[in-house]
């Protein structure tokens, strides 16, 4: 049938080809272009040579500036910030992942205020993030609570990635078939059982995927976190931090690394999903 | 499926090995009965003080178009809907507070609701396990119900691996194999194409009369209720229309809608302009004056004179005669008779649909014959006919 489609289509293109044709892909070549042409001149430029400057061109070819990140820094300390950064990252999306379930499992029901708890959830999506930090900032000092990474920023990256998985949360149980849980308390399952044995195991997949949504919007939040990390940075902060003062590749490759650490993260997370929905088969 | 799988259960040779689970099961045959029952979804009610009492062994239908509160009703017995007023009583116990997990009742989904992740076997298992039954006897319990449902060399499966009449039959093991008091069937068949969903109505008929158990199932589909059920029930905007056997309500719809419902049903509307007993009958026969057409006679039960009502003649009930005709002209007191015109002839199989128009109102109206009995007549598409009903025939609907 697509092939069919297909063939009526092209044999209808070499009748004539309108402009749209040309027009279009011209301007998703751009999109991509936009789109990766920045990564890839830091991809590249972390690789100058040991004499090589922040800009093209490039002055032979090294692994010096990326040794040079896990090496004892002038200014600023990657491998602490990225540890602090891996490590807020990963409780913000166990938080995220919990919440996130179990809110979705309420609003399957309609219940007093569940639209007033909706729009205010989604509402702090809009209200700008420099706002929320020194909002955030305020009520700590007020509260006389810390302003670190674990605590106060542990909050600000949560009004960032909570109402995002809430709604993505929304859609998953939005589509889920409540039959299977009849079903499964039909046959003599409680809640508990119900819950692990059915409902988790078909959501398991886009569970994953809101943990690594969660993960990936900590992992490089900075407005949220600007004015509430306390002392010490996270990993984004600190690289802003360095454009100052650094003014060696070494940022570069920088930025190549940890952009490596996400898709790595992006390739397990796909790789574990695509594993589990084999593992199920959904039907339909 | 396959097809030996198919003989196997049709021929009944896993009858002896179903013995022992068609003891169990039948001893756990239970009766349902709703008193006063009402649903209300904040201002809406979906079902409106519903009392019905469902024999225990018996093959129920709930029977309607879709939005009647036939569904909330099976669901509110299986415990997956509150109930707002009224009481549902199990057996001797009333289970109104009774979660569905422990009401020992089980449910057939529409659309199966067989758990994705897990293989066939498991599926059949999970309700075992629930109950904490030995890995053992377990597996002798699963093993029997593939057997009983044909499906033995598919437990390894995936639910998603199955066709849609396998996926059926799974689901029904799996509901089967709880022993549960009740099984509730949620259009069971509407998923299957025609010539299975036959084929199925068949055989669940057939378990369930080998096991005795209760079954209450919900389809608006008139020919499967009717096929399946001891009893039918119907429903209309939340309320019971008429629960009766299938024979009894298709000789006589209690309603307007019941008659209209069945389908094909011919249904004049008028005034009630007389109404006498008929002697031996027990019933009165009653004079319908119908706008454009005159007078109807019926049989039904009094009503008073000059309230509105209507009446309803089954499409094979009619006979159908050329106009004019002579041989017939002469009335006979209380015989129905109007002219039509042919408007198409529909050879449907065993049957002949003939579409006729009333002359002088223009309403449409339906003959139905036996193929073969029509074939020996010589109508044609435009003709101008008479149809004749005797007043017995014809059912008097008082609302």
């Amino acid at each position: 049938m697509a092939q069919a489609t297909q063939s009526l289509s092209s044999s209808s293109e070499k009748k004539k080809r309108s402009l749209s044709d040309y027009l279009l892909p011209g301007f998703f070549g751009l999109f991509v272009l936009f789109l990766y042409g920045p990564m890839f001149a830091v991809f590249l430029l972390s690789f100058q040579g040991p004499e090589g400057q922040l800009f093209f061109p490039m002055r032979g070819f090294s692994f010096h500036w990326i040794m040079a990140v896990f090496g004892p820094q002038r200014v600023g300390d990657f491998v602490t910030a990225f540890q602090r950064s891996l490590l807020l990252g990963l409780s913000i999306m166990v938080i995220t992942v919990v919440l996130s379930v179990m809110a979705g499992l309420a609003f399957r029901y309609r219940f007093r205020g569940s639209n007033l708890i909706f729009y205010l959830t989604i509402s702090s999506l809009i209200v700008p993030s420099i706002l929320v930090s020194l909002g955030l900032g305020i009520v700590f000092n007020l509260l006389n609570l810390p302003i670190q990474w674990y605590s106060s920023a542990l909050v600000g990256h949560l009004t960032w990635t909570l109402p995002f998985a809430f709604l993505i949360m929304l859609g998953i149980f939005g589509r889920f078939n409540p039959a299977y849980e009849e079903a499964a308390r039909d046959l003599g399952a409680s809640d508990r059982t119900t819950f692990w044995r059915v409902v988790f195991p078909l959501i398991a997949s886009s569970v994953i995927g809101v943990g690594l949504l969660g993960f990936t919007l900590s992992y490089d939040e900075f407005t949220r976190t600007s004015l509430i990390s306390g002392e010490t940075n996270t990993l984004p902060l600190e690289i802003f931090g360095m454009t100052t003062n650094v003014t060696s590749p070494a940022l570069y490759a920088l930025g190549t690394l940890t952009t490596i650490f996400s898709f790595v993260l992006i390739g397990v997370a796909l790789f574990a999903m695509q594993k589990l929905e084999q593992k199920q088969k959904q039907a339909k | 499926m396959t097809i030996d799988a198919r003989k196997t259960l049709v021929n009944g040779a896993t009858a002896v090995q179903a013995t022992d689970i068609q003891h169990a099961l039948a001893n756990a045959a239970a009766w349902v009965s709703l008193r006063q029952v009402t649903k209300k979804y904040g201002p809406v009610t979906a079902v409106e003080n519903v009392t019905l009492d469902i024999p225990a062994g018996s093959y129920c239908c709930l029977l309607g178009p879709s939005g009647c509160g036939k569904t909330t009703v099976l669901r509110m017995i299986a415990g997956h809907e509150e109930i707002t007023s009224g009481d549902v009583l199990i057996g001797d116990r009333r289970v109104n507070n009774i979660p569905a997990a422990k009401r020992n009742t089980s449910m057939m989904f529409q659309s199966y609701a067989l758990f994705p992740h897990m293989t066939v076997w498991q599926n059949i298992e999970f309700g075992l396990e629930m109950q904490n039954i030995s890995a053992q006897e377990r597996k002798a319990r699963v093993g029997e119900m593939l057997e009983l449902v044909g499906l033995s060399h598919l437990g390894d499966r995936k639910s998603s691996q199955l066709s849609g009449g396998q996926q059926q039959r799974i689901a029904l093991a799996r509901s089967l194999v709880t022993r549960p008091q009740v099984l509730m069937l949620d259009e069971p068949l509407s998923a299957l194409d025609e010539n299975l969903r036959v084929q199925m109505r068949t055989e669940l008929r057939r378990i369930q009369k080998q096991f005795g158990m209760t079954f209450v199932q919900v389809t608006h589909h008139t020919e499967e209720a009717f096929s399946l059920s001891d009893r039918v029930v119907v429903m209309s905007q939340g309320r019971l229309d008429q629960v009766a056997t299938p024979a009894e309500m298709f000789r006589l719809p209690a309603s307007q809608f019941v008659a209209k419902f069945m389908g094909d049903n011919n249904i004049f509307q008028g005034k009630v302009l007389h109404c006498a007993p008929d002697p031996g009958t027990g019933m009165d026969v009653i004079e319908l004056g119908v706008e454009g057409i005159g007078s109807l006679y019926s049989r039904g039960y009094a009503v008073p004179v000059g309230s509105m009502a209507a009446c309803s003649i089954r499409p094979d009930l009619m006979q159908i005669e050329p106009y004019p005709n002579a041989a017939s002209e002469k009335p006979t007191p209380r015989a129905n008779h109007i002219t039509a015109r042919i408007v198409s002839i529909e050879m449907t199989g065993y049957v002949t649909r003939v579409v006729l128009m009333e002359e002088k109102t223009g309403k449409e109206l339906l003959y139905k014959s036996p193929t073969t009995a029509w074939e020996t007549g010589s109508y044609a598409e435009g003709q101008l006919v008479t149809l004749r009903w005797s007043e017995g025939n014809c059912v008097f609907l008082p609302h």
